[in-house]
């Protein structure tokens, strides 16, 4: 009897403690992801029982919040530790990225296994996809901070800070520290634009005219699809809708993309001008920057810059004194899920959902943000467009090329001399960007991350543009020495983590894919096995619902063609191997019994 | 739209279906006007009735770009044989009929699409066929029949997925759930509920019930509801009722998966007669 009553009052106390936290956190912001990443952030993990409490206060069904909570990586269900510390897995800025396995190395100085939370529940330590620090070496987050430039030492000391439970506060601020690195500036990055003057000289423009401007100047969308951003505007303009919403799409996570960073750090007026005269354009009230959680180190600054502008009146009611144009922008902040960056997933997102791609049609611009018209751009076009509206469309039509128009800013990664920023006119051949970044002796180069293409050193003249090698702005390197078939390995990890679920060939092709290249990889493929995966990546590429998984075969299909001597030296040499490895499957067994002789073993 | 089509008024309401013309009317998507006219595309989270889905992916049709799309007549032929090589990939269920769509629907290389689809709904779960409930009245076994799948090809993923036995008519094997969320989509539009949703992602996406406990029994689920019924595999069962009929009588003993209009014929069989 006793035990149950102190269960029931613990109960009531944990609730009471849940209710409140619950309370305060609405207050601050009542989205979903908002709430639940404050209760991660103070219980470390997100019980049933806070999922009910919030599901009654925001007055959700308890389904949808479940769902929510186990569909973005950085909600957990179990505890996580004090220290929660999560490795980039990416190929640029993962912890394979100098060649030593960082995360092995912290896991044994830390007596922790990566997957796991201490039993002490100080700390625990995991894997996540690239966050966006690839021109600063190895990195990973602590707490949600990035901590770059990891080497044995570093780890070693943030070994010795999370046992002495020192506060992150009191870690050395040069570990946080993270540069632009702009290498190459072009029409976009070469001077900011002063504050509000492109909203000015919109004011002196009529609507008509500012679309005009937009279509004239040929821009296109900045995320790599490639629609006009011009025509996007005018179709968003003419749906009919209660309201029109503008979003800036800032789930920058192709794994070696992160010029959003930059942007968002050192450009974020030049992005919410963008934002307004877009919201300008099409009749908007409301905007919202969909901010990657990865990149919420960045919030407070972004805050700043919104605050700013709306003393300005470049925001609020009444933009610089125009009678009826009124314009807000908020932040709605991700929580780890690759797929929000499409732009139908990152809607639903928005409203507080999965991240799940809708079917089309309807397109967003139709019927986007609660179902009304809705324009959704990257970071970058929308400050093209702010530069656009300032300059004229002839300022921008006069670089790239003739479907290509303006500049393309780059994320350059891998194996180069200069990581780093490049803004290049459309146009510009990758041999010579590959001069630029001293890249020497490259073996390949993947334009677009991993749902790019990859090339090989034959088509360095090809050209960036739309009609040639199109790219949301990722560009990694890999150099002769790098094993190419662990970085496809590496992709098809991403990918079957990243895929929704929603659709069958997606969610069961990105798995047949990453395991059948671990087969591959391992040394137990064979011919039967390399012609299994074009088979499959054929199939989840033509037949899958959106564009991740239209997209998440390309390394393998691009390996295959262009480099399959790179599969073919891995294969054994008959026709069938079994999928089932004798001696693998022990292994379980081997670490429950902390064995590991000769007899252990099946060969 | 190229002038051509727009023009004529015989393919203004029509689209064209392996070589046959069918007429729509505004709103309706492919697969409507394909069933109406008794034209079977494959599918399984497909219902009419309920608001489609898209996400078996079984309904695939290809349709051809539309610069082409105007001289189809040697296009018909070659559509039967191999992939069109200048076309999209749509689902049938959730794609709008457009005046002039040239469809490649039952060809081989789709039905092999298809095929392989169906294997790795097989795979990804644990399915029982010989001693399961569902046996000759379930659509996913239908569906490998009638597309000639002799095996699963690929290795069983094996995933370890929840058994729900708390409520006490009905059953929940997550094992068989092939996530097509009919009874999610059932249970919201029919019944008025909103019982079942979809948790997790990638692989790891898996069927939770909506209650405070997660389990079938704190929810409002009730043997009446279509989202007890409409289950096209062995994941959601009527307790008590299962082996009821005998081999050789049950549904797809009886009826084809390809018939038109035996989605109300699975669901009264497995209706039982003193509900």
């Amino acid at each position: 009897m006793r035990n149950v009553s102190v269960t029931d009052s613990n109960t009531a106390n944990t609730i009471g403690v849940l209710r409140s936290a619950i309370a305060e956190a609405c207050a601050e912001s009542p989205h979903l992801l908002h709430v639940l990443h404050a209760l991660q952030q103070q219980f470390l993990h997100i019980s049933d029982e806070a999922v009910r409490e919030v599901a009654a206060h925001l007055d959700l069904p308890l389904s949808q919040v479940d769902a929510v909570n186990e569909f973005y990586s950085f909600f957990h269900k179990t505890p996580r530790g004090r220290y929660d510390i999560l490795f980039s897995n990416c190929t640029s800025c993962g912890y394979m990225a100098g060649g030593v396995d960082l995360m092995a190395m912290l896991g044994r100085r830390l007596d922790i296994v990566a997957g796991n939370t201490r039993s002490d529940g100080l700390v625990s330590m995991d894997q996540t996809s690239c966050i966006g620090m690839c021109d600063h070496g190895a990195a990973l987050l602590v707490n949600g901070m990035p901590i770059t430039r990891l080497d044995d030492s570093r780890i070693d000391r943030i070994a010795a800070l999370v046992e002495a439970e020192a506060p992150l506060e009191d870690w050395p601020p040069e570990w946080f520290q993270v540069d632009d690195n702009i290498r190459v500036s072009g029409l976009l990055l070469k001077d900011d634009l002063t504050v509000g003057i492109g909203l000015r000289k919109m004011l002196e423009l009529d609507v008509a005219d500012t679309l005009s401007e937009i279509i004239q100047s040929g821009l296109r969308g900045r995320g790599g699809a490639g629609f006009s951003t011009g025509m996007k505007w005018q179709f968003c303009r003419e749906a009919q809708g209660a309201a029109h919403y503008v979003v800036c799409n800032a789930d920058e996570g192709e794994p070696g993309t992160f010029k959003d960073r930059v942007i968002l750090h050192s450009h974020a007026d030049s992005l919410f001008e963008g934002m307004t005269v877009c919201a300008f354009a099409v009749g908007a009230k409301q905007g919202y920057l969909y901010l990657r959680g990865e990149y919420r180190y960045l919030l407070p600054h972004l805050q700043s810059v919104l605050a700013r502008r709306r003393e300005l009146a470049l925001l609020g009611v009444d933009i610089l004194g125009q009678p009826g144009f009124s314009f807000d922008i908020d932040i709605v902040v991700g929580a780890g899920a690759y797929i929000c960056g499409e732009e139908s997933a990152l809607i639903e997102s928005l409203e507080g959902k999965r991240g799940i791609p809708r079917v089309r049609p309807p397109f967003p611009v139709t019927h986007g943000y609660r179902g009304q018209p809705t324009v959704v751009n990257n970071v970058e076009t929308f400050i093209a467009a702010a530069h656009i509206v300032l300059r004229g469309s002839a300022w921008f039509r006069a670089e790239g090329t003739e479907k290509s128009a303006g500049s393309k800013i780059l994320s350059i990664s891998g194996d180069c001399a200069t990581p780093g920023i490049y803004e290049y006119p459309f146009g510009v051949t990758i041999r010579q960007v590959l001069d630029d970044c001293g890249a020497k002796n490259a073996q390949a180069v993947q334009v677009g991350g991993p749902s790019g293409t990859l090339i090989d050193s034959a088509e360095f003249d090809r050209r960036l543009g739309f009609d040639d090698l199109s790219t949301g702005g990722s560009l990694m390197v890999f150099g002769q020495a790098r094993d190419l078939l662990a970085v496809i390995v590496n992709f098809a990890h991403f990918f079957a983590h990243e895929s929704c679920g929603f659709c069958t060939p997606c969610r069961v092709g990105t798995a047949l894919l990453k395991n059948g290249l671990g087969k591959i990889a391992g040394g137990h493929g064979t011919r039967y096995d390399l012609d299994e995966m074009q088979h499959i990546a054929t199939l989840v590429k033509c037949r899958s619902h959106c564009g991740l998984g239209q997209t998440a075969a390309n390394p393998i299909l691009d390996g295959l063609q262009r480099f399959p001597q790179t599969f073919e030296q891995r294969l054994v040499h008959h026709d069938f191997e079994p999928h089932f490895d004798l001696d693998a499957a022990l292994e379980e067994a081997r670490q429950i019994s902390r064995r590991d002789d000769a007899a252990a073993h099946i060969e | 739209m190229s002038a051509d089509t727009t023009q004529n008024p015989i393919t203004q309401n029509t689209i064209t279906i392996d070589g046959q013309e069918i007429p729509f009317v505004a709103g309706q998507t492919i697969m409507d006007a394909a069933l109406a006219a008794g034209v079977y595309i494959p599918h399984l989270c497909h219902k009419p009735g309920l608001t489609p889905h898209g996400s078996c992916k079984l309904c695939v049709v290809d349709i051809a770009s539309r610069s082409v799309s105007s001289h189809n007549s040697d296009r018909r032929v070659q559509a039967k044989f191999q992939v069109v090589a200048d076309s999209r990939s749509v689902s049938a269920c959730t794609m709008p009929a457009v005046a002039g769509q040239q469809i490649s629907n039952n060809t081989p290389a789709l039905n092999e699409v298809r095929k392989t689809i169906t294997q790795m709904l097989f795979i990804e779960g644990n399915h029982i066929c010989p001693s399961c409930e569902k046996c000759g009245d379930c659509t996913l076994q239908a569906m490998a029949y009638h597309l000639g799948m002799l095996d699963g090809h690929f290795p069983q993923f094996l995933q370890r997925r929840a058994v729900d036995a708390s409520h006490p008519t009905v059953m929940l094997d997550r094992d068989r759930c092939i996530l097509c969320e009919l009874c999610v989509r059932a249970s919201r539009e029919v019944d008025g509920k909103n019982v079942f949703a979809i948790a997790g992602r990638g692989i790891n996406a898996h069927l939770i019930v909506n209650s405070a406990s997660g389990k079938l029994v704190d929810s409002d689920l009730e043997t009446s509801d279509m989202a007890a019924h409409i289950c096209p595999v062995g994941a959601i069962l009527i307790k008590e009722h299962g082996y009821e009929v005998p081999i050789g009588r049950r549904t797809f003993d009886l009826h084809q998966v390809g018939e038109i209009g035996s989605e109300e014929i699975i669901l009264t069989k497995v209706r039982h007669a003193d509900e």
